[in-house]
C-alpha cells in the first residue's frame, strides 16, 4: 500500500504555479518528513495529498487509484491549527466520535481526560485541542496520515507527548506517515527519511 | 453601548413587542364589533375619554379599527417574513453548498429579482393572485428573500472553507450532514435576525400597498385602508384619523426594527460595525 503524488501542478492563480510538476510517493508504515522554509508549499502539497485541494495537473494516487472523493478518505490530514480544524460550537466528544468512538484507553494514551469530552474547543488549549485532531485521524481505517506542522505551536513537553504517542500508534497499525516541518532537528529526530521540499 | 445595555435594550424592546401583540390580539378580541358599525350620531368626534382616537366619518372607533388594522398588518408582516426567510435560508444555502452551477443559477436568479423594483414585483404578484391578504402574503415573501439569501451564500461560502469542513468531508460525511450539523447551526443567529428585521419592513409593505389600493380590500380594517381613507379628511382638520393609526404603525414597526438591530450586535458585534 502507498500513496504517491505524480506530477503535481498548482498555483492559487492562473499566472503562476507554487507547485510545479512534483512527484512523492510514501510506503505503508514508512515515516517520511518533507522538509522546506515557511511559505515554500509544504502546506498546500499536504492538502493536495490529503484531497482537499485540486491540483491543476497531476493526480494523488492511494495503491496505484486514485484518492477516494467519497467516504472515508485513507489519507488523513492533521492541520498546523487545531483550533481551526475543530467546530467551535460542538462539544469535543461529538467533535471526537464524527470520525470514529475511540475507547478510554486510547484516550488516556493520547492524554486526553474525560472531562475534556464535555467541553467546547475555546475550553482547552491548543495542545489539548491538538491531541483531539489526532486521537480523530487515528480511525481503524487511517492507512496514512500526514502531519503538517502539528507540533509547531506547542510547548516542547507536549510536542514530545504527541509525537511519542503519534509514531507508536502508526508503527503499530503500519500507518504512512508524512510529517510536514520546517524544523530539521525535528524532522531527522523522529522520520527515518528526510525530503526536501526544493528537491521534489 | 456595553454588551450589557444592548441586552436590556433586547429584554426592553421584545418585552414592549410581546405587551402590543398581546394587547392587540386580546384586547382585539374583547373589543366589541359593534365598535365598527357605522353610528352616525358619534361621527367626525375628536379623541376624548368615549372614543379615545376619535371616530371616522362614519361614526366608527378609531381605537377599535386600529387595533383590528394592527392585527392584520402583524399577521401579514409575521408570515410573510417567516415564509421569506426560510427562502433565504434553503437558496443561501443551497448555492453555497452545491457551487458551480447550482451556485451560477441561484445567482442569476438573485440578480433577476434585484432588478426589478420590488414595490413593482409586490403589486404585480398582488394582482395576479386577486389581491387580499394571499395575495400581499405571497407578494412580499417572493420579493424579500433575496438580500437575507445573498448574506446565507456569503457566510456559507466563508464557513465552508475552514478546515473542519474539510475535515468532515474527508471523514466520509455527505454534503447533507454538514450541511445540517456544521453550517445550519452556524446561520441560526444570522436567520433570526434576518427574519426580525424583514418584518417590520413587510408590515410597511401591507400597509404601503394596503394605502395604494393594491392591498387588502376596503372592507378590512387594515392600517393602510384606515389611512387611505383618511387622506381625504386631513384637510378638514381630522387629523386624528391618520395620526393615531399612523403612530401606532410606526411606533411597532420602529421597536421590531431595534429589536433586530440590538440582536444583531449582540450576535455579531464585529459584522455590525460594518
Amino acid at each position: 500500500m502507498r500513496i504517491e503524488a505524480r506530477n503535481i501542478v498548482f498555483g492559487y492563480d492562473k499566472s503562476h504555479n507554487i507547485l510545479d510538476g512534483v512527484s512523492l510517493a510514501v510506503q505503508s508504515g514508512e515515516r517520511v518528513a518533507l522538509v522546506g522554509p515557511s511559505g515554500c508549499g509544504k502546506s498546500t502539497l499536504s492538502q493536495i495529498l490529503a484531497g482537499n485541494l485540486r491540483p491543476k495537473s497531476g493526480t494523488v494516487f492511494f495503491d496505484d487509484k486514485p484518492l477516494p472523493e467519497r467516504g472515508f478518505c485513507p489519507v488523513q490530514l492533521i492541520y498546523q491549527h487545531p483550533e481551526k480544524a475543530i467546530n467551535p460550537r460542538w462539544k469535543l466528544g461529538k467533535t471526537l466520535t464524527e470520525a470514529w468512538d475511540p475507547d478510554d484507553d486510547f484516550l488516556s494514551a493520547l492524554g486526553i481526560e474525560k472531562a475534556w469530552l464535555n467541553r467546547y474547543p475555546a475550553e482547552l488549549s491548543g495542545g489539548e485541542m491538538q491531541r483531539f485532531c489526532i486521537a480523530r485521524v487515528l480511525s481503524p481505517q487511517t492507512k496514512f496520515i500526514i502531519a503538517d506542522e502539528v507540533s509547531t505551536m506547542l510547548d516542547v513537553v507536549t510536542q514530545a507527548q504527541i509525537w511519542d504517542v503519534l509514531l507508536r500508534v502508526a508503527k503499530e497499525r503500519n500507518i504512512g506517515l508524512l510529517a510536514v516541518t520546517h524544523s530539521v532537528e525535528l524532522a531527522a529526530r523522529i522520520c527515518p527519511r528526510l525530503v526536501e521540499f526544493a528537491s521534489l | 453601548m456595553s454588551k450589557l445595555n444592548r441586552r436590556t435594550v433586547a429584554a426592553v424592546t421584545a418585552s414592549a413587542i410581546l405587551i402590543i401583540i398581546i394587547a392587540v390580539y386580546v384586547g382585539g378580541a374583547l373589543l366589541p364589533n359593534s365598535a365598527l358599525e357605522a353610528d352616525f350620531s358619534q361621527k367626525g368626534q375628536p379623541p376624548s375619554f368615549a372614543h379615545i382616537f376619535g371616530t371616522d366619518f362614519l361614526g366608527r372607533d378609531m381605537f377599535v379599527r386600529t387595533v383590528k388594522g394592527l392585527s392584520i398588518s402583524l399577521v401579514v408582516g409575521a408570515a410573510a417574513s417567516v415564509i421569506a426567510s426560510i427562502i433565504a435560508l434553503v437558496v443561501g444555502v443551497t448555492a453555497a453548498m452545491g457551487r458551480g452551477w447550482v451556485d451560477h443559477a441561484v445567482n442569476w436568479f438573485i440578480d433577476v429579482f434585484m432588478s426589478v423594483p420590488h414595490t413593482v414585483l409586490i403589486i404585480l404578484i398582488s394582482i395576479a393572485l386577486s389581491r387580499g391578504v394571499i395575495g400581499l402574503l405571497i407578494g412580499v415573501a417572493a420579493t424579500h428573500w433575496v438580500t437575507l439569501a445573498r448574506i446565507i451564500r456569503g457566510e456559507v461560502l466563508q464557513i465552508r472553507s475552514q478546515s473542519y469542513i474539510a475535515a468532515s468531508r474527508r471523514f466520509g460525511k455527505s454534503p447533507l450532514f454538514i450541511a445540517r450539523n456544521h453550517i445550519l447551526p452556524h446561520m441560526i443567529p444570522q436567520f433570526f435576525v434576518g427574519l426580525i428585521l424583514l418584518f417590520p419592513h413587510a408590515i410597511m409593505h401591507e400597509s404601503g400597498l394596503t394605502f395604494l389600493g393594491f392591498g387588502m380590500p376596503p372592507e378590512q380594517p387594515a392600517v393602510g385602508i384606515i389611512l387611505s381613507e383618511a387622506m381625504k379628511y386631513i384637510s378638514t382638520g381630522a387629523i386624528w384619523l391618520a395620526f393615531f393609526p399612523g403612530l401606532s404603525l410606526v411606533i411597532l414597526v420602529l421597536l421590531i426594527d431595534k429589536l433586530g438591530n440590538t440582536l444583531r450586535f449582540l450576535f455579531d458585534p464585529k459584522e455590525a460595525q460594518l
